[in-house]
C-alpha cells in the first residue's frame, strides 16, 4: 500500500488541515514511511484475540447527572479569540 | 548553597521542619539557579512573585503548626499539566499565551500538600516527540552536553532536574515520555500504573496511554511525592479507584528473594555496546544485592513501536479537533468562511509532528480502513499485555534497557521520523500494557553521556518497584552525580 498525493489531500479535509501541494508532497513520503513500518502487525495471527482498547479493560464511569461548580465564565471567554457578550464569535455561516 | 540545590526531598523536609531553611529561600534559590542557567531552555514560564506568594503561604502553613513532608517544596510542572497564574502551552503555537481558569488535578494536589510551583517547563508539542526538538519555543540542551537532545517528550523537566533547577519535576508518558528524557539526562523517571494519576487538567495526547509521573534525582523522591500524587479523581473517567497506599513503605526492604526477569527482546535490535555493557553490570548489581535473575520472554514486544504508532495517532488524531480556533487556542488571521478558518487555524498552529499525527491518525480511523489498522493494532496491544502477565507470574520485576543508545545529536534524526520513533522502542510495551516502570542512572557511555536502566514492575507495584531501584541508588550513587557546572 502506498498513499497518493491525493490521498494525503484527502486525510488532510478529514482532519481540517489545509496543505498545499508543496507540503502534501513533503508529507506523503514521510507517511509512506511510518505505513511501512506499521504494516507489520497485518502479519500477526490475532485469531480469538480480543481488541484492548484500554488498560485494566476499564469501563466507563458514571456518576449522577447534577450540577457541578463550572469555571467562571468570563475567564474561559477570556480564552476565546474572538468574543462578544457571553458568546464565541466565529464568522457568518448563515446568509 | 549548591549543595541545598543537591539535597534530597527528605533532607530538604527536614531542614524545613527545623527552621534551617524557609520555604521562600528554597524558592528563591531555585530561581536563582533558573535564571542563572537560561540558556538551557528548560522553562516555558517562571514568575517569581507567584512562587514566592506561594512560598510565603507554605511558610505561614509551617508558622501555624502544620507539618508534611512536602510543605514548602519546590518542584516544576511540564507544560501538560494545565496551570492557574503560569501560561499551558503544550510547547504549541497553537496554545500560545493559554492562561487556564483551573489547575490540572496533580497540580492541585501536590500545591495541597505545600509544594511551591517554581513555574512551566518546556516539552515536546503536545507531548509528541524523543528528543524535545518538536517544541514550538525551541530546543533544550541537555546538561550533560550541550550537542545532545535532552530526550523528550519531558525534555525541560529532565534538563531541570538534572541541572538541579528544580529538585523534582512532573512529567507525563504516553510511549516513553518520562524514562526516554529521564535516561538521555541522568536522572530517575517514573511512571506509575495509568489510572493511578489524574488525568484532569493534563492537555490530552493519546486518552488510554497518558500517564503522569516525575523526574527527580533519586526514586525515593518519587516515592514521597506519590504519596501526595497519586489516588483517585472522579473527574477522570479512567481514574481508578484503591485505597490510599505509603510508596515509600518498601524503601527498607532488602533485596533477597527478589526476582528480576531479564527478557531477551530487550537486548536485541541494535542495542549499542556501551548501553548493553552498562545495563548489564547494573542487573549484574542487583544480583549481588541479593536478588535472583530470571530469563522472561517478552516475543511481542518487538511490536510495540507499530502499535503504538497505531493506537497514539488514532487517539490523538480525536483528542485535537477540539482545536477549532474558536474557543481558545490560535486563530487564522485571514479566512473565507467557518470551514476555512477552521482548517488554516490548525495548519498554523499545529507543528510539522502533531499534523503528521494527526494524519496518520485520521487515515487508520477512517472508513474501510479502521479494521486493517485500529482494530488489529489494539488484538496486538492485548498481546503485548499478556506477555507482561505471563513474565510477572515467574519475577517481580523486569530489567533492561531504557533506549538503544545514549543521547543523540540535534538534527541527527529530526529528518526521518521513523528512525526518532524507534527511540521508544524499549519503552512503548509498557506503556501500551499500562503497568508502572522506571529509568534511573546506571553509568556513562559514549562521550560521557548518561545511560538509564528500566525497571517494569507490574500492576499497582508500584512502592515495589521504588524499592528496589532505591537499594540499587544506595548501593551505587549513579544517581548522585550532577553535570559539570552545575
Amino acid at each position: 500500500m502506498s498513499l497518493t498525493l491525493a490521498d494525503v489531500h484527502r486525510i488532510a479535509h478529514l482532519a481540517r488541515i489545509e496543505i498545499s501541494d508543496q507540503q502534501a508532497k513533503g508529507v506523503v513520503e514521510q507517511l509512506n514511511d511510518i505505513f511501512a513500518m506499521i504494516e507489520q502487525i497485518a502479519r500477526v495471527d490475532t485469531a480469538g484475540v480480543a481488541p484492548m482498547t484500554h488498560p485494566l479493560d476499564g469501563v466507563q464511569r458514571l456518576r449522577e447527572d447534577v450540577p457541578e461548580a463550572a469555571p467562571d465564565r468570563a475567564e474561559l471567554l477570556g480564552n476565546a479569540p474572538a468574543q462578544q457578550d457571553g458568546l464565541f464569535l466565529v464568522p457568518r455561516v448563515i446568509e | 548553597m549548591t549543595e541545598l540545590a543537591q539535597s534530597s526531598l527528605a533532607e530538604l523536609g527536614k531542614l524545613l521542619d527545623g527552621g534551617q531553611v524557609s520555604a521562600v529561600e528554597l524558592a528563591q534559590l531555585f530561581l536563582e539557579r533558573i535564571e542563572r542557567h537560561r540558556d538551557l531552555n528548560a522553562w516555558l514560564d517562571v514568575r517569581p512573585e507567584l512562587t514566592l506568594q506561594q512560598a510565603r503561604v507554605a511558610d505561614a502553613r509551617r508558622a501555624r503548626g502544620e507539618r508534611g513532608p512536602l510543605l514548602g517544596v519546590p518542584i516544576g510542572h511540564k507544560d501538560i499539566f494545565v496551570t492557574r497564574g503560569w501560561a499551558s502551552t503544550a510547547g504549541s503555537r497553537m496554545l500560545e499565551g493559554y492562561m487556564s481558569p483551573f489547575d490540572a488535578t496533580v497540580v492541585e494536589r501536590l500545591a495541597r500538600a505545600g509544594m511551591v510551583c517554581l513555574g512551566k517547563l518546556n516539552c515536546d508539542e503536545f507531548a509528541m516527540g524523543s528528543s524535545n526538538e518538536n517544541s514550538a519555543f525551541g530546543n533544550v540542551l541537555n546538561p550533560w552536553d550541550r550537542a545532545a537532545v535532552p530526550g523528550g517528550s519531558s525534555g525541560g523537566s529532565a534538563a531541570a532536574v538534572a541541572a538541579r533547577l528544580a529538585p523534582i519535576a512532573t512529567g507525563t508518558d504516553t510511549g516513553g515520555s518520562i524514562r526516554e528524557p529521564a535516561a538521555f539526562s541522568g536522572v530517575t523517571g517514573v511512571k506509575p500504573t495509568y489510572g493511578r494519576p489524574s488525568r484532569w487538567g493534563m492537555i490530552a495526547f493519546a486518552s488510554s496511554l497518558d500517564t503522569a509521573g516525575l523526574l527527580a534525582a533519586s526514586a525515593e523522591d518519587c516515592a514521597l511525592v506519590f504519596n501526595s500524587m497519586l489516588g483517585f479523581d472522579p473527574r477522570d473517567s479512567t481514574s481508578v479507584q484503591r485505597p490510599d497506599e505509603d510508596f515509600t513503605r518498601a524503601l527498607q526492604s532488602d533485596l533477597s528473594g527478589l526476582r528480576i526477569g531479564v527478557p531477551a527482546q530487550f537486548f536485541e535490535q541494535g542495542l549499542q555496546p556501551d548501553v548493553e555493557a552498562a545495563v548489564r553490570a547494573a542487573i549484574e548489581q542487583y544480583r549481588h544485592l541479593g536478588a535472583s535473575l530470571i530469563d522472561v520472554q517478552l516475543p511481542n514486544a518487538p511490536l510495540g513501536i507499530p502499535v503504538y504508532y497505531v493506537v497514539a495517532p488514532a487517539e490523538a488524531s480525536s483528542n485535537l479537533s477540539r482545536f477549532d480556533g474558536v474557543r481558545y487556542g490560535h486563530r487564522a488571521s485571514r479566512f473565507d468562511d467557518l470551514s476555512d478558518m477552521i482548517k488554516k487555524s490548525r495548519a498554523e498552529g499545529f507543528g510539522p509532528e502533531p499534523r503528521r499525527r494527526i494524519l496518520v491518525g485520521t487515515y487508520v480511523l477512517s472508513h474501510g480502513y479502521y479494521d486493517a489498522y485500529y482494530l488489529k493494532a489494539s488484538k496486538v496491544r492485548r498481546l503485548i499485555a499478556e506477555d507482561f502477565r505471563r513474565a510477572f507470574q515467574v519475577c517481580d520485576l523486569i530489567a533492561g534497557p531504557v533506549t538503544s543508545s545514549v543521547a543523540f545529536n540535534f538534527g541527527e534524526k529530526a529528518a526521518d521520523p521513523v528512525s526518532m520513533y524507534l527511540a521508544d522502542l524499549f519503552t512503548v510495551p509498557a506503556s501500551l500494557a499500562g503497568v508502572p516502570a522506571l529509568s534511573m542512572p546506571c553509568g556513562f557511555g559514549e562521550r560521557g553521556r548518561p545511560v538509564g536502566l528500566q525497571l517494569i514492575a507490574n500492576y499497582f507495584d508500584e512502592a515495589r518497584l521504588l524499592g528496589a531501584a532505591h537499594r540499587y541508588q544506595l548501593a551505587t550513587g549513579w544517581h548522585r552525580r550532577v553535570p559539570p557546572g552545575f
